[in-house]
């Protein structure tokens, strides 16, 4: 894993810190232009960001959050193994007292898919044309305010 | 879907009059290109006929007067039986070949059954775990009346065992076999990162796998060097078209570094390019492919036999331009894009399904895009003159400053000590990363207009999509269970053996990875048995 190099947190304490983001890529799908454009957009936007890596498991993805301590973790699928994958992260997120971690993802998603996703813990669902701007916004209000 | 349009970008967008004159690559173009351009430019030098050297202005003589284009569409979906329909409906109307699209546990070499393929058996392209699966996918197929190109990277050794198995039980000796097999394992490592060991084995694999083919398989193109991966994961033409070739040179030189003559294998080596969006640029692009490499062939390499020289490539429309709104755009785009692929001289062509941007292509949209190619070739008129873009100022300094621009970042990764060493340090993969985020920071800004996505954009209906579930995971599992219960253990255990054995040693790898195909090991078992030996590689994960 890889964090940007001004990982510290700030005087002000848990009350100013920055918005921590885990990207990550699981699956056996390796077509990261999306996570690393994601990932870089959002450390501009002032945000912390972990790049994962490919490939890792739905254990890996968590066990790298809960070390990070994110606020938020985004998950970057083009392969079709979303609903499965979703599903894992989120009940392992939970399962390890994590589940105030608000979970994102990004790729090639049916629209019939979405419905389930959010109905799953997915927070929001970006498909391709998506801004970098609307994630950012995105997940900044979708986190509690502090 | 969210409305992502409606909120106004971070900052504001240019007016009309500050927006550059770029090409999709950022390029700037000049407002008009004359005869002072080319004040250097020798025909004879520069372009020479068409089947002359430097190639040019293309490969044959006749170009598409002679032999039209391959009409080649990419196919794969789910169980071996469900692709094998699919396949016998494709060329009951009117294919000639195939081109098979594998899903990602095969890709990476995992078995069905294995954690990591959760989700992914089936979904991207079609399951092959074993010889078993090879046999059904290709049931009722004679190997010896179809060319089948498989686009597979890491284990292209282990498929290529497969499908030569497939022929002697069909009764079809491997010296009668055509197709290819992709097997370009440097753009998996700088672009589409479907790589499994480090780059060093990685590239004995192929080198001996050249070797075997150059030995064995006349008809086999070898290797299908690739840069269409390089330009969807965001770069540059000139860096598609500088990686792309540079990493063609490593191949070579790794064979001539292996003992084999450069004239022995070298016709067999093919390319395949993206033929993206900005119209001169892509032709352009095609063009310098072909004088870049054969020079690199003659002067480079010293290579003898013209064939060696030729740059012979297929190409496949950008799928990254699609759009996932208002996907029926997407049939113009592709259209204008194809029509780049065949004035660039292309030898074979992949246009993309309307849906790309969603899922998989349904019949419908397949079909649809078999007919833009078939309009480009009998409607409107391009193939009757062979390059008929030669000449004009602005294609012919277009073409010039491409390779200007690719020659320059040869002599980079020259002085790197070549293309795997750029790999392992990263150096074209952060080029395209930062391309890519350049050109989203572009669109954002409203530099660049997308119809229908940052511009244009409409409320949508639904689209019909073709939508794959979990079914193919649990038929291939059991299949898989099966074949584990039924074969030779033991035989497969030996071979699993040999072909460790001779990883470890310099034998060529080929022949135990026939022998353990035969005795039906899984394609995750012969994978596994060479991470023993080898490991696997992880990139430095950076963005």
């Amino acid at each position: 894993m890889v964090a940007m190099p001004e990982k510290k947190s700030p005087p002000g304490g848990l009350a100013s810190r920055k918005i921590r983001v885990l990207i990550a890529k699981p699956g056996l799908d390796g077509h990261d232009r999306g996570a690393k454009v994601v990932a870089r957009a959002l450390r501009d936007a002032g945000m912390e960001v972990i790049y994962t890596g490919l490939r890792q498991s739905p254990e890996q993805i968590v066990a790298a959050a809960a070390q990070e301590d994110v606020d938020a973790v985004g998950l970057s699928i083009l392969s079709g193994a979303h609903l499965q994958i979703c599903k894992r992260v989120l009940e392992l997120l939970r399962a390890k007292g994590s589940g105030g971690v608000r979970v994102f993802l990004g790729g090639i998603i049916p629209a019939q898919d979405i419905p389930l996703l959010k109905k799953m813990g997915v927070a929001e669902v970006f498909l391709p044309g998506s801004s970098t701007q609307d994630v950012i916004r995105l997940i900044e209000s979708s986190l509690p305010v502090r | 879907m969210k409305k992502v349009l409606e909120e106004k970008p971070a900052e504001s967008p240019p007016g009309p009059h500050e927006v550059p004159f770029t090409t999709i690559s950022g390029r700037p173009i000049e407002p008009l290109y004359g005869p002072d351009r080319l004040s250097d430019f020798d025909y004879a030098r520069d372009l020479g006929d068409p089947g002359q050297f430097p190639f040019t202005r293309g490969v044959h003589a006749t170009m598409y007067r002679g032999k039209p284009w391959t009409m080649r569409q990419f196919a794969g979906f789910g169980t071996p039986g469900e692709t094998n329909a699919r396949f016998k409906y494709l060329l009951e109307n009117g294919g000639h070949g195939l081109s098979v699209a594998f899903d990602l546990p095969t890709l990476m070499g995992r078995d069905p059954d294995h954690p990591l393929s959760l989700g992914e058996v089936g979904k991207c392209g079609v399951a092959v775990t074993s010889l078993a699966d090879m046999e059904t996918l290709f049931d009722g197929i004679p190997l010896d009346q179809v060319s089948t190109s498989m686009t597979i990277n890491s284990p292209a050794a282990m498929l290529l065992a497969f499908y030569i198995a497939v022929g002697e039980k069909q009764g079809v000796p491997q010296e009668r076999l055509s197709g290819t097999v992709q097997a370009d394992i440097l753009k998996e490592f700088i672009a589409q990162k479907e790589y499994i060991f480090p780059p060093r084995p990685s590239m004995r694999i192929i080198v001996d796998m050249i070797r075997y083919c150059t030995e064995h398989m006349p008809k086999w193109n070898t290797i299908s060097i690739s840069g269409y991966h390089i330009r969807e994961a965001g770069s540059t033409a000139a860096q598609e078209l500088a990686f792309t070739l540079r990493d063609g040179i490593e191949y070579v030189q790794w064979c001539v570094e292996a003992g084999m003559d450069v004239d022995s294998f070298a016709p067999r080596l093919s390319f395949f390019f993206n033929s993206h969006s900005d119209f001169f640029e892509e032709i352009a692009k095609f063009r310098a492919a072909r004088r870049i490499w054969a020079r690199v062939m003659r002067e480079r390499f010293g290579a003898k036999n013209p064939r060696s020289w030729m740059c012979r490539f297929h190409a496949q429309t950008a799928g990254v331009s699609l759009t996932a709104q208002q996907p029926y755009n997407n049939v113009v785009r592709t259209a204008l894009q194809a029509l780049a692929a065949v004035l660039g001289g292309t030898q074979s062509l992949h246009t993309n399904s309307l849906d790309e941007a969603l899922a998989l292509p349904t019949q419908e949209a397949a079909t649809i895009a078999l007919r833009t190619q078939q309009i480009i070739a009998h409607e409107s008129g391009v193939v009757n003159t062979a390059d008929p873009l030669a000449g004009s100022y602005f294609v012919e300094k277009l073409t010039s400053d491409l390779e200007a621009e690719a020659l320059e970042y040869f002599r980079k990764i020259d002085a790197l000590g070549g293309m795997v060493a750029a790999v392992e340090r990263g150096f074209p993969q952060r080029e395209i990363q930062e391309a890519a985020f350049q050109f989203q920071k572009a669109v954002e800004r409203k530099e660049k207009i997308i119809v229908g996505v940052n511009e244009y954009a409409m409320e949508e209906k639904p689209f019909p999509i073709l939508y794959i579930d979990e079914r193919a995971s649990e038929e291939q599992i059991g299949r898989l269970q099966t074949l584990r219960a039924t074969r030779d253990n033991e035989r497969v255990r030996q071979g699993l053996a040999r072909l460790q054995q001779a990883a470890r040693g310099r034998d060529n790898l080929m022949y135990p990875i026939l022998d353990a195909a035969r005795a039906y090991a899984t394609l995750g078992e012969m994978c596994d048995a060479l991470r023993e030996v080898w490991g696997e590689y992880e990139e430095p994960p950076v963005f």
